[in-house]
């Protein structure tokens, strides 16, 4: 239940919007932020929501203003935005 | 210095250019496309490297592989990299590693180049793409980074084929090192991890720290390991404590680390970068909400349109062609059994099939530039939801998409699926998308039942016909999958995250190629078969068991003898063609078939297009042309329009029957070598067994339903 109420204040790349930016703090999930690591979602990193595919997933975000990088909402969820 | 054959492997992230720059030096033509993915097994070719004199210096055996962002496979096809490069005694283990880095990208890039070179084998950096890196205002300084990472750095561009010569200099003069510089490692271990690595490094006699690394993360993966040597790593694995995504994630974070600085000092940005700027116009229509779907509609739509109506022409004259060519032929031999078998038989057969090189060259074009744009990649993400609610990926699609040329190199796309259960559910289902193959019966029968008449001004009817029986592959595809996955424990977690390459310009030269062989394989192939299967069908058709062909024709003869000459001859040709050895067979199948509205001369043609679809149509060109007047010269589709139906008197091929067939090669698995490679992906006959009987109960359920509806 607790970690539910944390999940829900922390701000997420899921939760941004269309043009909004954020920077990465931390993962959530230990499989899926290895993943994101080795394609260079770094903390520190600046990330923006570039498109939304119909249906509203998944979706596609600038990683650092050097590549694209599309991923499901439930991916998105586990990086934190600072 | 090592002269003679030196052994190199490409290694780089997914869609960085490797199977481009293996093409550009070995001359072949290797699969590429602009979406990650395309290289799923790896692949060998030769090239030369000339002295300063232009003589042959050395004789290199290069390895094209897979792409991976690190050395830890996620999937299938990724696996191939570590199980050549932990292993030195590996037939393929290379001399030197050529690391393509996508230099639009490069701290990413540099992560896997890190990884390489701590593993202890030479290595060669090649940035490639500094085209794109350019359109983003980003210039890359070789001799820096050459210099920070103390390695030959070399700019290429694979595309044009730049540079080849200056990495040619840099392979040779690393395998011409007389002695290996010390290895500087990017990754340096942690004190709790040490007393794990020397004692992994004992066993297994190993210099290297970073290899006994991957001897504790990824012995499951290593072929080369037996079973109790992997038990003994598990076992001191638990004895250290040692806890492996930990490890992982402190690894890749160390990594960056040492890469951030190194590529701030040899990278510069004039202003912010950005991805080029089409890339950017065109995913904000290609992905919207609503336009997204839109545009991938008009595609298709025009997809069909151009197979259908643009493709109609050329076919219209190859039609003519042939038919004089047949005409001519019959004059020029001595009339006869053996002038029937060429002219009626082979002619005739292969007739039927190069009439369609214009679809086959126009589908697989379109498919080539589909790929080679970097539009692969928006549908897959366009596509994943959908795809998800079936039990599959967003990936399918590529299988799916690719399986609209053939089934065979589709399913082997679905290595690169990371979760086994979607890529067995898309392998189970992609053959489910009707081939090229396929498209000659689905030609013929629409251009007997449907008219050809326009529709809102621009569509062809028949076109939309081809698009409705494509449409309904689709939702076979999805309707099987979603069943299957009913029956399928999914075991392991589904992933997406794909990387969206930026558009790019397909090369005219390379949709060209795959045009010319894409044709002459179908050609050739189909050609083969068809020629074969000629043959031994006339063989069949013309001799019978013992003396049953004359007796059925002295019946005939007997009872018909009011009637006019010519009708008692096609008479006796149809009653001699039913007792010879294939109207025989064709009769022992009819109780079986005759519900779905076929006779026994169909039943000939679908046993025949067992051994390949292509046939069926080649097949009833010989089987009408027996059973038929032998005067005229008549192309397949006449002699279906005229073929009668004994019981009604009426047309043989009527709408039910047509409809009927459509619907039976729309679902049936009538192809071994598709059997094959799903017999191979998955290692077993369990699942193309299970395949080909859901395949034929779904065709032949269809079939039925439809052809009682209809009549
Ligand atoms: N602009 C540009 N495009 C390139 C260059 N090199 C390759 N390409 C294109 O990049 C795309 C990917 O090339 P591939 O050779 O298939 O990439 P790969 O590394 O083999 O990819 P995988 O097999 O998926 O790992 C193709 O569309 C190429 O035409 C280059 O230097 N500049
Ligand atoms: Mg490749």
């Amino acid at each position: 239940m607790n970690l539910n109420k944390e999940r829900m204040s922390a701000r997420t790349v899921s939760l941004l919007k269309k043009g909004e930016k954020g920077i990465i703090k931390s993962f959530t999930d230990r499989a899926m932020s290895l993943k994101l690591l080795e394609m260079g979602c770094l903390p520190g990193c600046e990330v923006r929501l570039d498109a939304i595919a119909p249906f509203g997933d998944p979706i596609c975000i600038n990683v650092g203003g050097n590549y694209s990088l599309s991923l499901r909402l439930n991916e998105a969820a586990v990086i934190e935005l600072e | 210095m090592k002269q003679g054959n030196i052994k190199v492997a490409l290694v780089g992230n997914p869609n960085a250019g490797k199977s481009t720059l293996f093409n550009a030096l070995t001359g072949m033509r290797q699969k590429t496309g602009n979406f990650p993915g395309v290289t799923v097994e790896k692949k060998s070719g030769t090239f030369r490297i000339a002295d300063a004199n232009g003589h042959d210096d050395a004789h290199v055996t290069l390895v094209d592989l897979p792409g991976t962002y690190s050395i830890y496979p996620k999937s299938k096809d990724e696996t191939v990299v570590m199980d050549i490069l932990a292993n030195p005694q590996h037939p393929d283990f290379p001399d030197v590693v050529v690391i393509v880095a996508d230099a639009s990208n490069l701290q990413r890039n540099l992560l896997l180049f890190t990884e390489i070179n701590d593993l202890g084998i030479p290595t060669v950096l090649a940035l490639n793409m500094l085209d794109v890196a350019e359109s983003m205002n980003l210039t890359v300084n070789a001799v820096q980074l050459a210099m920070q990472l103390n390695v030959p750095v070399v700019r290429i561009n694979a595309r044009t084929g730049e540079g080849m010569k200056g990495l040619k200099e840099a392979v040779k003069q690393v395998v011409g090192r007389t002695e290996k510089p010390a290895l500087r490692y990017f990754y340096e271990p942690k004190e709790n991890e040490i007393g794990l690595i020397n004692e992994v490094k004992e066993i297994h006699h190993l210099d290297n720290d970073y290899v006994a690394l991957q001897y504790v993360c990824q012995h499951d993966n290593f072929s080369f390991l037996e079973q109790p040597v992997r038990a003994k790593l598990d076992a001191l694995i638990e004895k250290y404590g040692f806890d492996e995504n930990n490890f992982l994630a402190n690894e890749t974070i160390a990594r960056y680390e040492k890469i951030k600085p190194i590529v701030s000092k040899a990278v510069k940005s004039e202003g912010a970068t950005e991805q080029p700027y089409w890339t950017r116009k065109l995913d904000s229509i290609l992905l919207h909400r609503v336009w997204g779907y839109v545009t991938f509609a008009l595609v298709l739509l025009v997809v069909f349109q151009a197979i259908f109506a643009w493709a109609s022409y050329p076919m219209d004259m190859i039609d003519a062609g042939t038919a004089a060519a047949i005409e001519w032929v019959k004059g020029a031999l001595p009339a006869g059994v053996l002038n029937d078998l060429i002219t009626d038989g082979i002619m005739a057969g292969i007739g039927g099939i190069i009439i369609f090189i214009p679809q086959i060259a126009i589908l697989f074009a379109l498919v080539a530039i589909l790929e080679e744009s970097g539009y692969m990649a928006r549908v897959m993400v366009i596509m994943d939801k959908l795809m998800r609610r079936f039990g599959l990926n967003g990936r399918s699609v590529v299988p799916l998409i690719s399986g609209v040329a053939c089934a065979v190199p589709a399913i082997m796309t679905t290595r690169s699926i990371s979760s086994r259960y979607e890529r067995l559910l898309t392998i189970m289902v992609t053959p489910l998308m009707s081939c090229s193959a396929r498209l000659p019966i689905f030609t013929i029968l629409i251009a007997l039942v449907v008219p050809e008449t326009k529709v809102l001004g621009i569509f062809n009817m028949q076109g939309i016909a081809l698009f409705g029986l494509y449409l309904l592959g689709l939702l076979g595809a999805l309707g099987s999958a979603w069943f299957l996955s009913l029956f399928i424990p999914r075991r392991e977690p589904s992933y997406f995250m794909l990387e969206m390459p930026s558009y790019k310009l397909p090369r005219w030269g390379h949709v060209g190629f795959t045009m010319y062989e894409s044709v002459k394989s179908f050609v050739l192939e189909a050609g083969k078969v068809i020629m074969a299967i000629s043959i031994i069908l006339w063989v069949l058709a013309s001799y019978g068991p013992g003396d049953s062909m004359n007796v059925a024709e002295q019946q005939v003869v007997a009872s018909m003898t009011t009637a006019p000459q010519e009708e008692i001859d096609a008479a006796v040709a149809s009653a001699r063609l039913e007792s010879s050895y294939a109207g025989q067979f064709g009769r022992f199948i009819e109780p079986a078939i005759r519900p779905l509205g076929y006779d026994w001369k169909i039943g000939i043609a679908l046993l025949a297009s067992f051994a390949a679809r292509e046939v069926f149509v080649g097949t009833m060109a010989t089987i009408y042309s027996i059973s038929g007047d032998t005067e005229d010269v008549l192309t397949v589709k006449q002699r279906l329009i005229q073929e009668k139906n004994p019981e009604t008197g009426g047309q043989m091929f009527t709408p039910a029957v047509c409809y009927s067939l459509l619907m039976f090669y729309v679902f049936a698995m009538m192809c071994m070598s598709t059997i094959a490679v799903v017999y191979r992906e998955t290692h077993g006959w369990k699942w193309p067994m299970i395949q080909l009987a859901y395949l034929m109960v779904l065709a032949y359920g269809s079939a039925f339903l439809v052809y009682q509806v209809l009549s």
